[in-house]
């Protein structure tokens, strides 16, 4: 590990001054990602900011909302009473991911900002242009059966990992901020995460120094009808080849609307607003869902190793929709 | 902002005040030292053990503020006011904890490098259980769980972030459930609290 100063804040407008005055500084939150990988070098800080403690690490409800602090723990939100109850999609997403030693550490925000598990990007002697720029991408004709089918570029194939995000991006999330000035926003989690394009390195539309101080999820009836599906090598603790998120919104047989988000296959969480659409106004069948499952995957590009998620996804989609209509509230 | 640092010549040092097994301890490190490191070389805790080093196995499991954590990716530096309970910190005097004692009596290790962590994390998800959480295999998230009628797939999910290279994993779920048989009677707080000294 390269050597760094650490400081601990003393309140969040503290911590983001901080790290916006260096170039080299970066916020220490639960460190499953940010440890992980100065372990190997691939993330090199001067100036690590720990903002564990700066007491963002609650949940709250609104009239019209869910207000989740940014140090909440994926434990902690899962466990939510009223995430369970409300949001089973979200719930599950979270469980299905890492063990219960890494949610218990690993953060609501830190989940957001996590790094790809691309194995090139972890690989500081591999040719990776996330990690850096215009070095080329091992992926691309290398061992790439985890990698991404949806929203990948010439320069990059990296899979985002995280079950949680492809949840909260179903639930139009949005994600609040403070930046350096003092000025905070809100950003909708669709618009958070950026496709590689021309540009992997640049993963999500922050800047530097810009602190996620909560998330605040909009109340959904229908997220009673929902669900995540995942599909991996192993039965536990493994990312997913394939996930869907899914919300369903029935009368009788018939869709009123539908929600679904794709993890396992893409660039970024993945929201198939397409798929969603036709759904709209259909019988909840499954030739009905197979329908939205080949608009959702008629943009993937397949590669030596990773064609089959195609198809897997579209399966995922299917089953996923079928068990949700089919479970009695 | 304060800077953490004990040495105006050394930028990377910084001191740490924290409670390990009810004993506290101000520590002045480098501030890439990991809590693993820190009990292991400098608290001479060495019955935490190092297996993978990039929070894969659990080897290095401990409990931090009641919750068991990957003390190989948390910097110590990290862990200030925290209070961390090891495996030396899990008996009372010469009586053993209920999982240790379980884990003697189902055989659940073979060389036994896993089975600190293995244990830390038994004694975390047996208050998880006993609290009603659910796990990814739980049927409804909306349900709480029964200690009694767990399954073993329940059991083997809870404890699937710890690995054991021996595969002593049947003699693992065994040690686990017959904890969770004998504790059933008593509240997840009563429990939580006997079990961590806090």
């Amino acid at each position: 590990m390269k050597p760094f100063t650490f400081k601990r804040a003393a309140a969040s407008d503290d911590a983001v001054r901080a790290v916006a005055a260096r170039p080299g500084a970066m916020f220490l939150a639960g460190g499953t990602t940010l440890v992980d990988l100065m372990k190997v070098d691939v993330l090199t800080p001067d100036t690590v900011v720990g903002v564990g403690h700066l007491g963002m690490s609650t949940i709250d409800e609104t009239d019209d909302a869910m207000v989740i602090g940014a140090t909440v723990t994926n434990s902690q939100l899962a466990w939510h009473p009223v995430v369970r109850d409300r949001y089973p999609v979200l719930a599950e997403a979270i469980l299905s991911g890492a063990t219960t030693q890494l949610r218990n550490m690993a953060t609501v925000a830190g989940n957001i900002l996590q790094r790809t598990r691309c194995s090139y990007f972890r690989d500081v002697h591999a040719s990776c242009n996330r990690r850096q720029p215009g070095s080329g991408c091992d992926a691309i004709e290398g061992f790439n059966r985890g990698h991404a089918v949806l929203g990948v570029s010439e320069h990059c194939i990296a899979t985002h990992p995280s079950d949680m995000c492809v949840a909260m991006v179903v639930l139009d999330a949005a994600v609040h901020t403070m930046r350096a000035d003092g000025t905070t926003r809100s950003i909708p989690f669709d618009e958070l995460h950026q496709a590689p394009g021309d540009t992997p390195h640049i993963e999500v539309a922050l800047e530097h120094g810009e602190l996620i101080t909560h998330i605040v999820i909009p109340h959904l009836p229908a997220a009673r009808r929902s669900h995540y599906l995942k599909v991996r090598d192993r039965a536990s603790y493994e990312f997913a080849l394939a996930s869907a998120a899914v919300v369903l919104d029935l009368e009788g047989d018939t869709i009123r609307s539908a929600r679904l988000g794709l993890g396992g296959i893409a660039t970024r969480p993945w929201r198939a607003i397409e798929a969603e659409h036709i759904l709209t106004g259909r019988t909840a069948s499954d030739d009905t869902f197979r329908d939205a499952a080949e608009i959702a995957l008629a943009g993937a590009v397949g590669r030596e190793h990773n064609h089959f998620k195609i198809e897997l996804a579209k399966r995922t989609i299917v089953r996923a929709f079928a068990s949700v209509r089919d479970v009695s509230l | 902002m304060r800077e953490a640092t004990t040495d105006r010549a050394s930028q990377t040092g910084v001191r740490t005040t924290l409670r390990v097994n009810n004993t506290t301890h101000e520590l002045s490190t480098d501030s890439r030292l990991t809590l693993l490191d820190a009990l292991r070389d400098v608290l001479g805790l060495t019955g935490t053990k190092k297996g993978c080093d990039q929070g894969a196995c659990g080897a290095c499991t401990v409990i931090v503020d009641g919750q068991r954590v990957l003390s190989c990716l948390t910097l110590v530096a990290a862990c200030e006011g925290q209070h961390v309970v090891t495996i030396e910190g899990l008996a009372t005097g010469d009586e053993l904890h209920p999982i240790q004692a379980a884990f003697l009596h189902c055989d659940a290790f073979q060389c036994g490098y896993c089975t600190p962590g293995q244990i830390l994390s038994a004694v975390c998800a047996v208050q998880e259980v006993h609290a009603g959480l659910p796990s990814h295999v739980t049927p409804d998230v909306r349900q709480t769980v029964n200690a009694s009628t767990l399954t073993d797939e329940e059991i083997r999910e809870r404890m699937s972030g710890n690995l054991c290279r021996c595969a002593a994993y049947p003699n693992i779920v065994a040690a686990v459930r017959q904890v969770l048989v004998s504790s059933g009677a008593r509240s997840a707080k009563e429990d939580g609290h006997e079990a961590l000294h806090v």
